[in-house]
């Protein structure tokens, strides 16, 4: 041992920074240059419903084209084999946007629209009718393709990138303040999203109340169901003095069990909440619809209440003490068992908004709808610097964007590998975050 | 009726299952990490797809021999261990688990997208990858066994195979275990301040840690798709989870749980949702579907998780003073 | 706590004539083991060390003392490479050891023990002692499956962990773990082990703190056999009249600064250690002296005044 390797030293940091950065564009480089074959059938045994076609120029089928496939439940693209033909299983009996990718298309070649109104005829709408499956063709020639401008497309990308930050800002300041109040990482916290949405599901569709009502129900449900986890579980565990690593070990086995319970409970398929997939509600502003613009300001009204309530009210200023020094919060007279529970609640909120408007992002409710987002939301509260509100805000922004504007480089279905990426970059150069402060040694 | 003998016939076949043994050997290399040194590895399915494709890729894509495909996924997981260890091993512990929990994410997108399809088979993953293995075979062709234990000579041979590499990792870690080196180990999960400022490199120690149950991870991931075939969804963060669920079993800083407890976990889980399975069949259970009975496992399963860590967290195995927990 | 009970048996033989010229912050020594050299270490706003010149001297007993927060801890952080300062310079041994790492600073031999007990609960007295010994061939990984390789320096190595731990009376409680030890039983350990690796300097963090009258007698005689058998002490002590009886040198922190140094008789008439202790920030509460942590507090305590205004 005495001989072994030595420890890098401060010094080498910077280049192992640079070497990882290499390392990731030359991957995001082999992404874009990858020839591709096969997988012209995606996911067909898992799903009960298909959109399918072929694409065929003059009769002679075309290998080696790009189709993608999205909408409720799925988001997934498939390569045309030696026949020209293309399968994608889809989860929902629904309606999905169809895109061929006209850089795989012959030189000179492109997908033309017959009517002259379509501006983007290589994207189109596909209905899965009662048959179970769909056919989605393209009539391709020779001619213009397509050109979305790219301005416009990374303004697309910007809003929606906004959007989902804003929600997983919501559900990551829970997650922060849970930590920062005591110390556990929430695994379940993803549980908690799900609940949410599903409760607002299991009002709105099943029991067919009308939407407001229903929302406020559901919201009131969630953070009733923060305060019981923690009166619960977490509490009693506290108070047997169980270890930190534990409690996280803990949360890993609540949220299996909790999600699969959910499973149990509505299935394994992505139901709609009242109104995400109507078209209808499109204002044709860089494709936001009504609903994303009602989602993005709910957010920011709650996010500036959770601000006001951390910066000017005595319970917030005492949440914000607790979580910098629970020690010196106590000794200062601060009922430390309250503030957490109030963080639990407010937890349990917030998590619950955001997963319903999660559910109406994605669009869909699903049984591990939570458990998707949960690694973003780690990475958000991470980037932000660990059990800082604050910084969860900025994290989570940054990853929305992050997330959403890297399709622009990369597959679609890859997006989220930007964004764990980016996590751990950060570790690497500012370990406690873009708020955070270091911690105390020895 | 249900069919009892049927029923205990199909949990006993998991003893010998090569997945059981797969989850022992990935179990085994989460005892390293976790149990002995305190490292919060929640990537072990990372580790393990790494294994699988690193051996399946070689094989289909560069013709490789076994033991040389088998050499490339152990060589791919030591290079993920190293990219994962630079980064994080200087940072608290849950810190660790986050980004492991990450780059094991990372790398099953990597495996799902359909950039690299011709070499990953995108979602559908790779098949018929067998062939070399399946050529040194000892066993001549036909039937052997008894009872439930019936197989073919390629099912033996991957048992014998994957049971094989489960004793020489359990050996290994044993040997290791009882050495000074794993004294220093240890001592890294108690305090690692402590056991730096007595002159060890420990940076260095835990890195060997975690590339060395990195490597039983990536040797299990092969095991777990000799007999199938690679299919990306089964690396999910549930796998790590079922193998968090038979290290806590078993006892984390123990040598026999792993295994032990890999066994008791299949069959126990085995014999569960056969159970409830048939009982839905046949309407005693008239309030669930048998989809739904499929389900019960998974919370059967976080149940267990919980209660192990709050009651029992020595597992079965373990010393009761020895909790085995990193604090 | 400064009962005479606790007060080694025989009176130690004390060193003197270790520094040249008068005593003062920052005084040369004779014979330095350690020479610092503007060792700064701030944390946000608060600059918790500020050392401009400091010689340990060879081979002899030098307390640090000062009052809480001083700085202590976090001059001890620094000289053995577990926390980085923003700016100095330090040698030991004549060697410049700034920016190596902490287990290097061990190997070399200036050994530390911490303030807050770090005995590894979970691994037996035995063990404990094992770990500190130096040089292991069996601690590398490929040697250490196979024992033939390092069983006969293990022998050696458990022959004198059990001399040592006769020594520290804890040889009864080999087998147990260590997490089963009293926390005066623990301090004893720390510095058993931290002596398996033979080291030339030994830096003890507050090694009296939380120790039983009855142990810190045994603790004061190790101390000074320590001196006995050629080595340097550093420790941080709270207790003057400990200090008074074992240190051959004590040099004094406050707000992060040496302000004196001197003989354990002289320094303790000097004003401005006097000043230290006494001075304005002893009955100040916790929030003062820490100010990046509490800016929650703070707030509340700001509203609190106002409510009372109004
Ligand atoms: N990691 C840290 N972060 C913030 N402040 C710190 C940290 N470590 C020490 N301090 C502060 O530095 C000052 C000196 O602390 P310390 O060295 O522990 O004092 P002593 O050991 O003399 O009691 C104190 O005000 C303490 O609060
Ligand atoms: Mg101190």
């Amino acid at each position: 041992m005495a001989h072994a390797a030595t420890t890098p030293t401060s010094r080498r940091w910077p280049r192992l920074v640079a070497t990882l950065l290499a390392l990731l564009f030359s991957a995001v480089a082999l992404m874009s240059a990858a020839p591709a074959h096969a997988a012209s059938q995606v996911g067909i045994d898992e799903n009960d419903y298909r959109v399918s076609g072929i694409v065929r120029l003059d009769g002679d089928p075309l290998e080696g084209i790009r189709i993608t496939v999205e909408g409720p439940g799925q988001s997934a693209e498939a390569i045309t084999n030696a026949e020209g033909r293309w399968a994608i299983g889809v989860p929902e009996r629904d309606t999905y946007v169809v895109t061929l990718d006209e850089s795989t298309l012959p030189e000179g070649i492109a997908v033309v629209d017959e009517t002259g109104e379509d501006e983007t005829p290589n994207s189109r709408e596909a209905t899965v009718g009662p048959s179970g499956s769909v056919v989605a063709n393209f009539f391709i020639g020779e001619g213009e393709r397509a050109t979305t401008n790219v301005g416009g497309q990374i303004l697309d990308r910007l809003f929606l990138g906004l959007n989902f930050g804003l929600l997983l800002a919501l559900v990551a300041i829970g997650l922060s303040l849970v930590f920062g109040t005591t110390g556990l990482s929430n695994f379940a916290h993803a549980e908690l999203v799900a609940f949410g949405a599903i409760m607002l599901l299991v009002l709105s569709v099943f029991l067919e109340l009308p939407l407001p009502l229903a929302i406020l129900i559901a919201l009131l449900l969630s953070m009733a169901m923060g305060w019981a986890n923690d009166a619960a579980l977490w509490k009693p565990l506290r108070r047997r003095g169980v270890g930190l690593i534990p409690m996280m070990i803990v949360s890993i086995g609540l949220s299996l069990a909790g999600r699969y319970l959910y499973q149990f409970f509505i299935g394994g398929e992505t139901r709609q909440l009242p109104y995400a997939t109507t078209t209808a509600l499109n204002t044709g502003f860089y494709g936001l619809s009504v609903i994303d613009i009602a989602s993005m300001a709910i957010a920011i009204i709650v996010l500036l209440a959770v601000a006001f309530f951390l910066l000017r009210t005595r319970l917030g200023k005492a949440t914000r003490a607790v979580s910098d020094n629970p020690a010196l919060a106590a000794a200062s007279g601060i009922d430390v068992d309250r503030v957490i529970r109030i963080v639990w609640v407010m937890a349990g909120g917030l998590a619950g908004l955001g997963g319903i408007l999660w559910a109406y992002f994605r669009p869909g409710v699903s049984w591990d709808m939570g458990f998707q987002i949960l690694l973003l939301t780690f990475a958000a509260v991470v980037l932000g610097g660990l059990g800082t509100a604050f910084g969860a805000l900025i994290g989570s922004i940054i990853v929305g964007l992050f997330v959403e504007m890297s399709t622009l480089v990369i597959a679609a279905d890859m997006k989220y590998v930007g964004a764990l990426v980016v996590l751990i970059v950060v570790l690497l150069v500012r370990p406690q975050g873009i708020l955070g402060r270091k911690e105390r040694i020895g | 009726m249900i069919d009892w003998i049927q029923l205990l016939g199909n949990s006993a076949q998991q003893i010998l299952s090569p997945v059981t043994a797969a989850y022992a050997l990935a179990a085994l290399g989460l005892a390293i990490h976790f149990g002995y040194t305190g490292l919060l590895n929640f990537g072990q399915a990372g580790f393990m797809a790494l294994g699988a494709y690193g051996y399946g890729i070689s094989t289909l894509t560069f013709g490789f021999p076994w033991w040389a495909a088998l050499l490339v996924g152990v060589g791919v997981s030591i290079i993920f261990a190293l990219i994962l260890g630079v980064p994080t091993l200087r940072l608290r512990a849950d810190y660790l688990a986050i980004v492991t929990i990450a780059a094991a994410e990372i790398a099953r997108l990597f495996f799902t997208t359909n950039t690299f399809v011709q070499y990953t088979g995108s979602a559908n993953g790779l098949q018929g990858y067998k062939g070399s293995f399946e050529e040194v075979n000892p066993i001549p062709p036909g039937r052997y066994g008894f009872g439930p234990f019936t197989y073919n000579e390629y099912d033996w041979w991957v048992r014998i195979f994957g049971w094989g590499l489960v004793i020489i990792a359990a050996l290994i870690t044993w040997r290791l275990m009882k050495s000074p080196w794993g004294r220093v180990i240890k001592g890294i999960r108690e305090d690692e301040d402590a056991v730096r400022a007595l002159g060890k490199n420990v940076y260095f120690y835990k890195m060997q840690a975690l590339v060395l149950g990195g490597v039983f991870g990536s040797l299990a991931g092969m095991v777990f798709v000799l007999p199938r075939a690679i299919v990306p969804s089964n690396f999910q963060p549930t796998l790590t989870f079922f193998i968090y669920a038979i290290l806590l079993l078993g006892g984390a800083a123990t040598v026999l749980g792993p295994i032990v407890g890999a066994i008791v976990f299949w069959v126990a889980l085995s014999f569960f949702s056969g159970f409830v399975a048939r009982a839905v069949e046949v309407g005693w259970l008239p309030f669930m579907s048998t989809v739904q009975a499929g389900q019960l496992q998974f919370i059967l399963v976080g149940i267990v998780i919980m209660l192990l860590v709050i009651f029992r967290p020595q597992g079965m195995f373990g010393n009761k003073k020895e909790l085995a927990f990193v604090k | 706590m400064s009962s005479n009970d606790a007060v080694p048996s025989s009176t130690p033989t004390k060193t003197s004539g270790l520094h040249i010229g008068e005593p003062a912050p920052g005084v040369k020594k004779v014979d330095p083991i350690i020479v610092a050299d503007h060792i700064k270490r701030s944390f946000g706003g608060l600059t918790a060390v500020d050392v401009e010149h400091l010689e340990i001297p060879r081979g002899a007993i030098t307390a640090l003392i000062g009052p809480n927060g001083a700085g202590k801890t976090t001059l001890f952080n620094l000289l053995t490479g577990f926390d980085k300062p923003d700016t100095g310079e330090w040698t030991f041994d004549g060697n410049s050891i700034a920016g190596v790492p902490a287990f290097k600073v061990a190997r070399r031999g200036q050994v530390r023990t911490f303030q807050l007990t770090k005995a590894l609960g979970l691994l037996t007295v035995l063990d404990n002692m094992k770990l500190g010994a130096k040089g292991q061939s069996g601690e590398s990984l490929t040697k250490a499956i196979f024992p033939w390789f390092w069983r006969k320096e293990e022998e050696e190595i458990e022959a004198r962990a059990l001399d040592l731990l006769a020594r520290f009376k804890l040889d009864a409680k080999k087998d147990d773990y260590a997490a089963s030890l009293s926390g005066g039983q623990r301090k004893l350990l720390e510095m058993a082990r931290a002596l398996m690796s033979e080291p030339t300097l030994v830096m003890l963090d507050e090694p009296m703190a939380g120790v039983n009258p009855a142990l810190t007698q045994s603790l004061l005689d190790h101390i000074l056999n320590l001196k006995t058998e050629g080595m340097t002490v550093l420790f941080v002590e709270h207790d003057m009249h400990m200090v008074r009886h074992i240190a051959d040198w004590v040099v004094v922190m406050a707000e992060g600064k040496v302000v004196a140094e001197g003989d354990p008789h002289e320094v303790m008439k000097n004003p401005a250690v006097i000043d230290a202790y006494l001075g304005s920030h002893h009955d100040e509460d916790l929030g003062e002296l820490d100010p990046s942590i509490t800016e929650a507090v703070k707030e509340l305590a700001d509203d609190d005044a106002d409510e009372i205004k109004h």
